[in-house]
């Protein structure tokens, strides 16, 4: 902590887990907004020490130089693969997330995604929304909308022939392996303690061993959309939280479990082999 | 001293990487590398590892990427499809500088190709398997007993040299067995202060990245990396003699197919022929201090593989032009038998005195 | 003792991988080179399954055996693809409850027994494999007679121990089918 005169009185400060550089973010992104909340949720809950983080391709893929943890930057799409293994190999007493964006999670690592997911895996994964490809320049996302112009879509997004968007929370959510699955935003401050809420609590899941968590962050892309930042805030809502309707998804907590795998086992109490009551098949 | 058993090379491959301390296995089912995965489920649980199989090459490889990545000693294994898959993975292991071991149990290609033994990702071995300028080392074991005591070699080859190392094998090699010594279990694993571990506050915090987006970054990077090269090229080429000493006709061939070029160069011998055999041990670094000591006699070089003539290219490298260098191979999963090879000696041979 | 190369043929089920096993064992119980290479593949889900063994004082060459000395074929599919490739004072073992046709073959020993049969009459069922090994230890002597049963108690799983027995009758009665 920094000695402060008497007078003065700290209001806001950059968090330890956020380091003192300048990001390669355009302006008005919210990717700032994001990396700032998980750096205070890894303050608040004294984790710094014990994190890894996985960086994505992506317009974040230079996250590991910001976040003050050990870092390592993983190819397009298999940070899940990653963190699976880094979670493996140091243990329950660390804490390991992925952060990703919406080509890299839900197109090129869709498989990574959906069995990380699937197996449990005790990691925490945020996920960026913002309908586009930013770091390529504005190509069309597996979340991209049903007739948004992209580069790639520049007629507007056929769905008879470019298919329709992956709603990522509702997806996962049949997955026995999921602890926590919340779609929030930060297009305001209220959203943006939404957001941090959600945020903070899948990184305790992972601390408390409750099981996978993704937080789903829908956010925008001033500079690919080619609106200021306020219009960019107006088009999401407008546009991307009726398609993406915020909220929680899957919460085994709330469900009264005391985690994913007291869950799933309670879903599959009727089946013999799967409850245990019965040997394994040979 | 330990009894000698009769195991699969699979098997032994997987038993030796848990003895030179591999505690974390990512793989996913191929024809003919099953039994080292299913070996690994069964032991790995048993010694406080972890057995993975995951969704994909792809995962597989990034999982090796990830445990690496976290300090730990970690192998893959497939064969040849699965092999370009784990491509992606081994290109960013190099530019991370991250140990690793990856087994490639080959079978015959290209695309779905047959599931019989080839050496056909020879160049994918030691050319490009992946994207940039990186090498890997690559062994070639020959025997069963071989295949143990490069798995020691190859971690321990990963880690001074943070590199990927391939154990290049076959499905013959894979498949058959042969008494093996196995070497005593060592815990030796390196300390890796560049791991991602969590920092405990106690240091800076540790970045496995590949990532140079200024040019001139990459190249001194890729440069230092180039330098470790030269050094593994003048320190850990790796070959078997037999009988080269005097040899009018050198064969070189590695694993399987040394096999069989070694009963040829016997009944060519057999016949007065001075034939001789280079097994390359390590494909890279290529032997080439060895062949080149055979340039002063040899009249003939004879590359003999499984597959359409890819190692000939380094051992004409090797040669520069002194002496002709010939090939015969069978490919698709064929064998070639010490028959046909003596054939092709006797057929030098024959140019020989001309 | 020179080498000796050898081709087990069958179908799948019929234990010829573990009969190979069995004589790869005895070598390297005596000290001996020996290797082992099945077929793969397809031939494992049911269809036909071979396997080469070698025995040899010297390093082994290719595991692969093209040319056997010997050849013990469990089944007639088997039979007719080996038949002419054994070598010149080979030998030939066929199973003839499971083999109907047994040519002569110049120069090579034809050995048939109906090991099958024989294994079901002394209850042994399962077991024709280790009979032919048997036999083929009376015809060849590829090892000492003490080395089979050695080599029995290591292939044969410890959870399996029951089995020991059986596998040394099965052995003992296809040493007494050359009396």
């Amino acid at each position: 902590m920094t000695e402060t005169a008497k007078e003065t009185k700290v209001v806001f400060e950059r968090p330890h887990s956020l380091l003192p550089v300048v990001t390669n973010y355009c302006p008005g992104c919210t990717h700032g907004i994001v990396n700032r909340l998980v750096a205070e949720t890894m303050d608040e809950l004294d984790i710094e020490g014990k994190t890894v983080g996985i960086a994505p391709v992506g317009c974040s893929v230079m996250c590991y130089d910001f976040f003050g943890c050990d870092m390592i930057e993983a190819a397009h799409g298999r940070a899940p693969a990653v963190a699976t293994a880094v979670k493996r190999v140091l243990g329950p007493d660390s804490v390991v997330f992925a952060y990703q964006g919406d080509g890299d999670l839900a197109s090129i690592g869709m498989a990574e995604t959906v069995h990380a997911a699937t197996r449990g895996e005790h990691i925490t994964i945020i996920f960026i929304n913002n309908a586009i490809y930013g770091m390529t320049g504005g190509q069309m996302a597996p979340t991209s909308l049903p007739n948004q112009v992209t580069q790639t879509s520049p007629y507007g997004r056929d769905v008879s022939t470019a298919g329709y968007p992956i709603r990522v929370c509702e997806l996962l959510s049949s997955l026995d392996g999921v602890a926590y699955l919340e779609r929030v935003t930060v297009d305001t401050p209220a959203n943006i303690r939404k957001a941090k809420k959600a945020i903070k609590k899948a990184f305790q899941n992972q601390v408390d061993g409750v099981g996978y968590s993704l937080v789903e962050v829908v956010a925008t892309c001033p500079t690919n959309w080619g609106m200021t930042p306020q219009d960019a805030f107006k088009w999401m809502r407008e546009n991307m939280l009726p398609y993406y309707p915020l909220g929680v998804y899957k919460d085994v907590v709330a469900d009264g479990y005391a985690n994913a795998a007291e869950a799933a086992a309670a879903r599959a109490a009727d089946c013999p082999i799967a409850s245990g009551s019965q040997g394994g098949a040979q | 001293m330990a009894e000698k058993v009769l195991m699969k090379g699979n098997e032994v491959l997987a038993e030796a990487a848990l003895r030179a301390g591999c505690r974390f296995f990512f793989g996913y089912p191929i024809t003919p590398q099953t039994e080292l995965a299913a070996y690994m489920s069964k032991r790995m649980p048993k010694v406080g590892g972890t057995y993975l199989q995951a969704e994909s090459e792809v995962a597989a490889i990034n999982m090796v990427y990830g445990a690496a990545a976290a300090g730990a000693r970690v192998m893959t294994s497939s064969s040849s499809p699965g092999i370009s898959l784990k491509g992606e993975g081994v290109s960013y292991m190099a530019g991370a500088d991250l140990p690793g071991v990856i087994i490639n149990v080959q079978r015959g290609g290209p695309g779905l190709g047959g599931i019989q033994p080839s050496q056909s990702d020879y160049w994918q071995a030691t050319r490009a398997l992946g994207h940039g300028d990186f090498q890997m080392i690559v062994f070639a074991p020959s025997t069963v007993q071989e295949m143990a005591d490069c798995a020691f070699d190859a971690f321990d080859a990963a880690d001074k040299y943070r590199m990927p190392v391939m154990i290049l094998a076959d499905g013959m090699l894979g498949q058959m067995m042969e008494p093996v010594k196995l070497p005593e279990p060592r815990e030796s694993a390196p300390e890796k202060p560049w791991a991602t571990t969590g920092h405990q506050n106690k240091r800076a915090h540790n970045i496995v990245n590949s990532l140079y987006l200024q040019a001139e970054d990459l190249e001194r990077y890729n440069r230092e990396r180039f330098e470790r090269y030269d050094y593994i090229k003048e320190h850990e080429q790796r070959a078997e003699e037999y009988l080269v000493e005097d040899a009018d006709i050198v064969i070189v061939a590695f694993g399987a197919s040394a096999r069989v070029a070694r009963s040829a160069v016997m009944s060519a011998r057999e016949k007065g022929i001075k034939a001789g055999l280079i097994r390359p041990i390590t494909l890279w670094p290529f032997p080439t201090k060895t062949i080149e000591a055979a340039c002063s006699h040899a009249k003939h070089f004879l590359s003999v593989e499984m597959n359409m003539g890819q190692m000939v290219d380094d051992v004409r490298l090797a040669v520069n032009g002194r002496v002709p260098v010939h090939f015969f191979g069978r490919t698709g999963g064929v064998i070639p038998t010490p028959p046909e090879v003596l054939a092709e000696i006797e057929k030098l041979n024959g140019k020989a005195g001309e | 003792m020179a080498t000796q190369s050898m081709v087990l043929a069958g179908f799948g089920g019929q234990g010829i991988l573990f009969a190979g096993k069995l004589i790869a064992y005895a070598g390297l119980i005596e000290g001996r080179e020996v290797s082992w290479l099945p077929s793969y593949g397809p031939e494992m889900r049911g269809g036909t399954a071979n396997c080469s063994v070698t025995l040899s004082d010297e390093a082994i060459g290719s595991p692969l055996v093209v040319e056997p000395m010997v050849l013990m074929a469990l089944n007639q599919p088997s039979l007719d693809k080996f038949v002419n490739a054994v070598l010149p004072d080979g030998i030939i073992l066929a199973d003839s409850a499971m083999v109907p046709n047994i040519p002569e073959v110049d120069g090579v020993k034809v050995c048939a027994l109906p090991a099958t049969t024989m294994a079901e009459e002394a209850g042994l069922k399962g077991l024709a494999n280790v009979i032919m090994v048997g036999r083929l230890f009376a015809e060849t002597g590829f090892c000492k007679r003490e080395t089979l049963d050695a080599a029995i108690e290591k292939c044969v799983p410890p959870k399996k121990a029951a089995m020991i027995e059986k596998n040394k009758q099965a052995l003992e009665i296809g040493i007494q089918s050359a009396q």
